[in-house]
């Protein structure tokens, strides 16, 4: 599963910081039917979750409202140095994860 | 005086003569996202959330991955594709020098797979497709349409423009009665664009997924009821050549992003 995620690479201690995420996903909602009329099983990201130094600072539960290719965008405080992990799965078990570091002054 | 007057009068209308007439003068072209809501206007000005750049993000590994029996990469020839594709995509469709055909990017990366690397040609519409020409095209992002008619290129035009203009389907439409004769009209909740090609590949709303202009164009001929051409058809791609002489001037906008 492709991924961008954006986090400013340094941020002062204490700071609002933006995170943005998007992710390339069907999210297949589980209404449709195909073409010979069989109902196309659901299959989205169902868990999104972020966390910063092993803390978990976001975590979202997506469903089939969601459209395909999910953009997600957050906020945390920058905190300490150290690394923001990525995590998120879909209906059939694929995984994907993805880390990004910030330096905080 | 009067003499002088009538002789630059008939210069003038000899040289309007020559030059092919434009249904939508060229100072009143209105590209595709100016038919768009602010929020997708946005969407597809943001470099990061816009989705179509996760294709182009594709293409841009494609564009260094070597295939083939030669083992070479679009890189091994063409370097950094930010100098040596600059501009490229503007150009197409344009008459392959070795075959005398008429391509279209997918064709022409198609060519260059299937001569220089011997490599299998890409599906249209396969996500490896969609990716390197996004990646190609967003290459001239900003820089103006500029297709040449000229030369052996003119059949093509002339046929493009003939398919243009003809009723098809159930609903008895052209392209021109919709996109020529009714832009900024409403059909239903849309605003009838101008129906210009500068930003594909792009990202549709209605599609959930990157797609190509043949795809755009498919679209079209479903929603009047019309047969739907196989992809890389001929009447295709002497359409986009018309289609990229009417949107002469127009920036290439990929990865855009449409409804």
């Amino acid at each position: 599963m492709a991924a961008r995620i954006q986090v400013p690479s340094r941020a002062k201690r204490g700071e609002i910081v933006e995170v943005r995420v998007l992710i390339q996903h069907p999210m297949e909602t589980g209404y449709r039917h195909d073409d010979v009329g069989h109902l196309i099983k659901r299959n989205v990201i169902n868990v999104l979750s972020c966390r910063y130094n092993g803390v978990e600072v976001f975590r979202a539960d997506l469903s089939s409202g969601i459209a395909a290719n999910p953009y997600v965008q957050f906020y945390t405080v920058a905190d300490k140095s150290g690394e923001l992990e990525f995590y998120w799965i879909d209906d059939e078990g694929q995984q994907g994860s993805e880390r990004q570091s910030i330096q905080v002054t | 005086m009067s003499r002088a007057v009538a002789a630059v009068a008939l210069l003038f209308f000899a040289a309007a003569a020559v030059a092919q007439e434009r249904a939508i003068p060229l100072d009143q072209l209105k590209s595709g996202s100016a038919f768009l809501g602010a929020d997708l206007v946005s969407l597809q000005k943001d470099e990061f959330a816009n989705p179509g750049m996760l294709w182009v993000e594709r293409g841009e590994k494609l564009w260094r991955e070597a295939a083939g029996r030669k083992n070479l990469s679009c890189a091994s020839c063409h370097q950094d594709a930010k100098s040596s594709m600059r501009g490229v995509a503007a150009r197409y469709p344009r008459i392959d020098a070795e075959s005398g055909k008429l391509v279209n990017l997918e064709g022409r990366i198609n060519l260059c797979r299937g001569r220089r690397m011997g490599a299998e040609p890409l599906r249209y519409e396969s996500e490896d497709m969609l990716g390197i020409t996004a990646y190609v095209a967003r290459q001239s992002r900003g820089l103006p349409i500029e297709a040449s008619i000229a030369g052996p290129a003119r059949a093509h035009f002339d046929a493009g423009e003939a398919a243009y203009r003809l009723r098809r389907g159930q609903m008895n439409l052209s392209c021109a009665h919709c996109h020529e004769a009714s832009w900024g009209k409403r059909l239903l909740s849309e605003t009838i664009s101008q129906g210009h090609p500068g930003a594909y590949p792009a990202y549709r709303m209605e599609w959930q997924t990157m797609g190509s202009l043949e795809r755009r164009l498919r679209a079209c001929l479903s929603g009047i009821r019309a047969e739907m051409l196989p992809y890389g058809s001929p009447e295709y791609l002497d359409l986009e050549l018309y289609l990229a002489w009417r949107a002469q001037g127009l920036p290439i906008e990929t990865p855009g992003v449409r409804r």
